[in-house]
């Protein structure tokens, strides 16, 4: 069998999309295609795809950028040069160390797909001026801002990450709360859920113009946003969790001497893990567009005012660099969360499939 | 291996205990489940319950398990009147209820954490591991043992607190046919080692004679008690003997008769 055949299988990352509920593909599936690789060689169209594409994009681009100052596009070639020299190590080591080949042959498909989008984009915007400027700068352009404005974007990096961090915290630790009580006490549902089902719909940032009025400061104030966006599903999700235990577990738990604690924090809230995972990453995807709003229309720092003030002076190669950091720092901490839950819930392999 | 078990204070006695149910189909009204039950167990008797469904059998057992209180009527172990759930009264479901996420060891010892001793009895969780053979099983999660093993780690779970009185509601009910006769010898072997006082619920009266030292046969509608049997069989019993087969062909008669003498009750 030749080994490109597999090109074809699908990226096992996680969806980035913060809408869609977590999904992928089955670990023994994707376990087994690569117990059956790793003894073959890696073929040597998978060997070249990366660096080739790297040399077309980088020809597209030399091509037009004889209109262009050397200087605007001289980091976004030497980026190919050092693509293709990274692909020429690459190969070599693959050799010597079974992992890397299996990542290589994974990656190579959408790695040679991006850096052929990377050319296409040239062509569209740099090349050919397709799109209307200065809203669509070429990847090189891009490529600069991100590079030149290292310093500031990464300072707002940080401030996103502190701002996002502290109130997805407090917002899934009053919602993990809420939730157990809601879900396990009768009488707090009856009061709770009216509240919740009005309350929590709200988006968070319906609630900007009260939370500046009310909040000494924009960064508190965002920070509660962030909370309230991350407290409703993370709520819902445990509170239902948690009053869908299946009966007989307690009923067994009962049985065997439990209390209300063990009923609880024994019975209940491991049952409800599933359930609270997904209030999890809804709580996250939420936590990021209250996150960028907020910031963009009251603190004065972070991705989301960055953003907004590269696109006051107009400057939209600094508007796309945020754009990846933000999608970069993002898909990070989703995929920080699936780590977290394929390790808390690992009695669920084979069980269920997300 | 087994505490000195007050012989007297494991005996079960029910008396006149009855228990209804809103109907689904209209609220309003309660129909009766079980009517004026009786029955008494003797310290470390096995005795079966069989019958059709809905007879009630379910519900006589949660009764006794204390998960509910019947309407009217009495239910005592020993001397003590059960009020609530305990770890003195063992129940195993025909689906093993084991906690998906603990592993086969911590399934075992759920119910010595439960009561805060695991500190002192943790020898014993070694103990029931081997006695149903899952000792090579403890760090597995329940989804990767067999209905079989699955089962024998739900009676070892419920065994753990030395119950006074273990009830098992169809607990072979799901398994194949061998691994169903096996496990039967597996309940009948803790029996003897712990004499517990086991009532089991059954829809198979091979294994109510195979296993009890009486028979209940229960009738639905409202569920009582129609008859019960002495199994005066040696132990280990032949399920191909002809007292065997006798008393089974007895009881399926019974069962016919229990059948129509219900459908008279109701007219």
């Amino acid at each position: 069998m030749r080994p490109e055949k597999h090109n074809s299988r699908p990226e096992i990352s996680p969806p980035e999309s913060t809408t869609q509920l977590p999904s992928a593909p089955t670990h023994a599936n994707v376990d087994a295609i690569e117990r059956m690789e790793r003894g073959s060689e890696l073929g040597w169209r998978a060997q070249l795809a990366v660096p080739l594409a790297a040399l077309v994009a980088l020809a597209i681009h030399l091509l037009f950028s004889k209109r262009a100052p050397a200087v605007e596009t001289h980091s976004y070639t030497l980026l190919f040069y050092e693509i293709v020299g990274v692909s020429i190590v690459l190969s070599i080591a693959q050799r010597f160390w079974m992992p890397l080949r299996s990542w290589m042959r994974h990656m190579c498909p959408i790695l040679t797909a991006a850096i052929l989008l990377l050319g296409l984009w040239d062509i569209v915007t740099f090349g050919f001026q397709l799109l209307p400027m200065p809203y669509f700068p070429g990847p090189a352009a891009v490529l600069r801002s991100l590079i030149n404005d290292r310093v500031l974007l990464l300072d707002s990096t940080w401030h996103s990450l502190a701002l996002l961090l502290s109130g997805y915290t407090v917002g899934v630790l009053v919602g993990l709360i809420s939730g157990i009580c809601i879900g396990w006490s009768t009488p707090i549902r009856y009061w709770g859920m009216p509240l919740l089902k009005v309350v929590g719909p709200i988006p968070a940032t319906a609630w900007i113009p009260l939370a500046m009025v009310v909040s000494p400061s924009a960064v508190v104030s965002a920070a509660g946003l962030i909370a309230l966006a991350v407290w409703f599903p993370v709520t819902m999700l445990t509170a239902s969790g948690i009053s869908n235990t299946r009966a007989s577990y307690l009923d067994v738990a009962r049985t065997l001497g439990a209390g209300r604690a063990y009923l609880v924090f024994r019975v209940a809230i491991p049952a409800a893990i599933p359930n609270i995972f997904i209030g999890l990453f809804m709580g996250l995807g939420a936590s990021f567009l209250t996150l960028v709003v907020a910031e963009s229309v009251g603190v004065k720092s972070g991705l989301g005012w960055y953003v907004s003030w590269a696109q006051g002076w107009a400057e939209y190669g600094k508007v796309y660099a945020a754009l990846i950091i933000m999608a970069a720092f993002f898909s990070t901490l989703m995929t920080l969360l699936f780590k977290l839950r394929d390790h808390v819930l690992v009695w669920q392999k084979g069980v269920i499939k997300w | 291996m087994v505490g000195v078990i007050d012989m007297e204070a494991s005996s079960l006695r029910i008396r006149e205990v009855s228990k209804s149910f809103p109907a689904p189909d209209d609220p309003l009204t309660r129909r009766l489940t079980l009517s004026n039950i009786s029955l008494s167990l003797a310290a470390g008797e096995l005795v079966s319950l069989i019958g059709p469904s809905g007879c009630g059998k379910s519900t006589l057992l949660r009764l006794i398990a204390g998960l509910d209180s019947p309407d009217s009527g009495e239910l005592l172990v020993g001397s003590e009147p059960i009020t609530s759930p305990n770890a003195e009264r063992g129940l195993v479901f025909q689906d093993p209820n084991l906690f998906p996420w603990l592993t086969v060891r911590r399934n075992i010892q759920a119910g010595l954490v439960a009561r805060g001793v695991l500190r002192e009895k943790r020898d014993e969780v070694d103990q029931f591991m081997r006695l149903v053979g899952l000792e090579v099983f403890a760090n597995a999660y329940p989804h990767h043992l067999s209905g079989g093993m699955a089962q024998r780690a739900a009676l070892a779970r419920a065994l753990i607190n030395h119950p006074k009185v273990l009830l098992l509601d169809e607990p072979l009910g799901a398994l194949d046919a061998f691994t169903r006769m096996r496990m039967q010898d597996e309940v009948l072997r803790l029996w003897q080692a712990h004499r517990t006082t086991m009532l089991l619920v059954t829809h198979d009266i091979d294994e109510a004679i195979y296993m009890s030292d009486r028979i209940m046969i229960m009738s639905p509608r409202p569920g009582k008690i129609e008859q019960t049997i002495s199994v005066g069989l040696d132990r280990p019993r032949q399920r191909t003997s002809e007292d065997f087969l006798r008393l089974r062909g007895d009881i399926l008669e019974l069962l016919h008769l229990a059948g129509e003498s219900s459908v008279e009750n109701k007219n």
